[in-house]
């Protein structure tokens, strides 16, 4: 199963590669991971996407529970929440491709921000699938080259994560 | 003002650090230096880095303290990593403070660089680089607090050279508060509650208790909570002595090397009541095979993520050892009576009359005959310290340990070299009581030179060398499991260990004959009373440690001596 786990971390050199050493001493996977400092500097917030069985997930938020930079876990995915990701996409954008490609790119609610005689960048914002299925609806062989920035996400509602 | 060196040493003051082990090198001179200027905290020199962090590894796990390392950077810092990786699987609260190049000159490939806050970061509880002069006395205060609170563990403190050397005022925070650490102390009354009606209610129960009643001092709380059930119990390795053993409830210790009866009450009972333990793969076996057996298990730990990790427990408890047994025996004692499981007791008196523990004498010394004698010579009060391998197992299976925190050694890494650092740990913190080392030819080896330092500090340990001129666990498993051919595991050139004593200035004494082994041991404990002796007792070669349940097999899956 994939959860997406949201983390509240001191924002101290050191602390990402005390989460990301944790996944990789346990044999836990990481799919996707962000971070950056939250509107209080003082604070990182992370999230990691990542897959296991229910007591591999269990595991996951108390070993990181422990961590002593660590201020709270919650795994999003357990209740109602908001994943979003952002990609920039390179594409060729040539010939009878060129059209194409503004459609496809429209389809999906992408921006085209980067333009040359041959390509596009394409921004794409959404679930993580959401972008999965864009790459799928395209020509593979178009694509020169793509960036995503991992998942993001946050509660519905009154659920909070909150120093 | 203040010099940071000078900061270092107030904070271990204001610790009531009285003894520090360490090393001395290029970045923590000024540490050193200021270590020299006052008489407060007292620095034992150790021969290797490893055995600083061992030796204080040994204090800690002798008394209730914070044992204190203090190595150079760079290789002092690496040497210390095994140390610090075997306290921090056993969960011993250490801080270990490494010198590190100047700030300018990290990053820099500079003499003696190396990324020790890196390299330590998978086995500390927690680490720090100190970046600011005025940082180094909150940080000294979070080092202590971390360490010897919640699961306890090492904590490391990284210090450039240039921060011991720059200036401030000095203040000792009187309490740490940290947003991001705040252990759990007490239990959950309702799970409390569940658990104790689980208890009462039990045909076949059964307790089994680990390191964590040790480390939180909970041996008397358990014992009375035993007692008032009058249910069978058996501790693990790390937990030998929270429970008397000379006590008839007492069942032996579980697991690969453990009885027949505490293993078979393991699988058979219904209700598990584990405190302070973690079901680690050692103590029960295949864990499948360990849940596929009905019973109802309930887990005390302070550490949340031990729980439910190996084996799926009924009744969780997160909470502090002895404030939860509090509970439960406040609860207990409210009941009239005690449960009857007399049926219970009788089918444990079955496994009981195998006598597992049996082993035939011979003409030459057999290693358990040691151990017995030992304790019998020390009237069971000594602390014994052990290497690891089979003279650990024997020591562990043998001496009858009453008392928490009077058995030493290195259950979770199993980290060969232990044994005489440990010992000297406790030596210096137990000046009134005696500490035996018992080790192997081979274990030994690995930190031999620290004979240096316990001559130098008048250590009067007596080092129980069970000498097979074999690595003899491994040897053990080569005869069962691979056709008995002993890949590597034959000691060849061995040193004389008398003469070897002896040119360390210490007492050496061979031992050969079954019959010399008590007037041996008499001599060492009474005769050389203040003297470091050396006994190299040369025992049966092929002697195996049984019962034994193969690794990977379910703890009913038994090889006794007799079946062989």
């Amino acid at each position: 199963m994939r959860h997406i786990i949201s983390i509240l971390l001191e924002n101290e050199s050191g602390a990402l590669s005390r989460v990301a050493g944790l996944f990789s001493a346990r044999g836990y996977n990481i799919e996707t991971l962000t971070v950056a400092p939250t509107e209080d500097l003082s604070l990182s917030r992370l999230t990691i996407v990542t897959s296991g069985s229910d007591e591999v997930i269990e595991q996951i938020t108390k070993q990181l529970n422990k961590l002593i930079d660590v201020i709270k876990v919650v795994d999003l995915s357990e209740a109602a929440h908001i994943e979003r990701e952002l990609m920039l996409i390179k594409v060729r954008a040539s010939g009878k491709d060129r059209e194409e490609m503004k459609r496809m790119a429209d389809i999906y609610r992408g921006r085209i921000i980067d333009v040359t005689e041959t390509t596009y960048v394409i921004e794409l914002t959404g679930s993580g699938s959401k972008l999965d299925s864009f790459i799928q609806a395209i020509d593979a062989d178009l694509i020169l080259e793509t960036v995503r920035t991992g998942v993001s996400g946050i509660g519905r509602g009154d659920r909070m994560l909150k120093a | 003002m203040m010099t940071g060196a000078e900061i270092v040493i107030r904070c271990l003051q204001e610790e009531k650090v009285e003894y520090v082990f360490g090393y001395p090198g290029g970045s923590v001179l000024h540490i050193y230096d200021e270590l020299f200027k006052q008489d407060k905290v007292k620095h034992v020199l150790v021969r290797h880095e490893q055995a600083a962090v061992h030796a204080a590894d040994g204090l800690a796990r002798s008394t209730q303290k914070v044992g204190v390392a203090l190595v150079t950077s760079g290789p002092g810092a690496t040497n210390a990593v095994t140390g610090i990786a075997t306290a921090y699987m056993d969960s011993i609260p250490l801080v270990v403070i490494t010198g590190q190049v100047p700030t300018h000159y990290i990053g820099q490939d500079a003499f003696q660089e190396c990324d020790t806050v890196g390299i330590t970061r998978p086995c500390v509880k927690h680490n720090f680089l100190i970046k600011d002069v005025r940082d180094i006395a909150t940080t000294m205060k979070k080092a202590f607090y971390i360490a010897n609170s919640g699961r306890p563990g090492p904590v490391v403190v990284d210090i450039p050279k240039d921060i011991t050397a720059a200036k401030c005022k000095f203040e000792y925070p009187k309490e740490i508060r940290m947003r991001s650490y705040n252990p759990v102390v007490k239990g959950h009354l309702g799970q409390i509650k569940k658990a104790v009606q689980l208890l009462l209610g039990a045909k076949r129960p059964m307790i089994y208790s680990g390191g964590g009643v040790i480390l939180s001092n909970a041996a008397e709380q358990l014992t009375a909570l035993t007692r008032r059930l009058g249910y069978p119990i058996t501790n693990t390795l790390m937990g030998l002595g929270a429970y008397p053993a000379t006590d008839p409830q007492f069942l032996g210790m579980p697991g690969m090397h453990g009885t027949l009866e505490a293993n078979m009450a393991m699988q058979h009972c219904d209700v598990l009541l584990a405190v302070g333990a973690r079901f680690d793969d050692r103590v029960i076996g295949n864990p499948e095979n360990f849940a596929s057996l009905p019973r109802k298990i309930i887990h005390v730990d302070i550490d949340p993520s031990s729980i439910s990790k190996r084996v799926r427990v009924d009744v969780p408890i997160v909470g502090n050892v002895p404030d939860v047994l509090d509970e439960m025996i406040k609860l207990i004692e409210a009941e009239t009576g005690k449960p009857d499981i007399a049926p219970w007791w009788e089918e444990i008196g079955g496994w009981r009359s195998k006598q597992c523990m049996k082993y035939a004498m011979k003409d030459i010394i057999m290693p358990q005959y040691v151990i017995e004698k030992l304790y019998e010579v020390t009237g069971g009060n000594a602390i014994v310290t052990s290497d690891v391998g089979q003279h650990q197992m024997w020591a562990a299976q043998y001496y009858k340990f009453d008392q928490p925190r009077r058995w030493l050694n290195s259950g979770g890494l199993g980290t060969m070299g232990v044994g005489l650092p440990y010992a000297m740990g406790a030596a210096l913190a137990n000046p009134d009581r005696q500490v035996a080392c018992v080790t192997g030819e081979g274990s030994i080896q690995m930190c031999i030179q620290e004979l240096s330092t316990a001559k130098q500090f008048r250590l009067p340990i007596k080092i129980i060398n069970l000498n097979n001129r074999y690595l003899g666990m491994v040897r053990q498993w080569q005869e069962m499991f691979y056709g008995s051919r002993y890949s590597e595991s034959y000691m060849d050139s061995l040193p004389d260990f008398v003469k070897l004593a002896e040119a360390y200035g210490h007492v050496g004494i061979r031992v050969e004959r079954p019959e010399d082994v008590e007037d041996a041991l008499k001599k060492a404990f009474i005769d050389h009373k203040n003297d470091l002796v050396f006994l190299d007792i040369l025992t049966d070669r092929e002697a195996n440690v049984f019962p034994m349940v193969a690794a990977g097999k379910g703890l009913s899956d038994m090889i006794l001596a007799e079946d062989l």
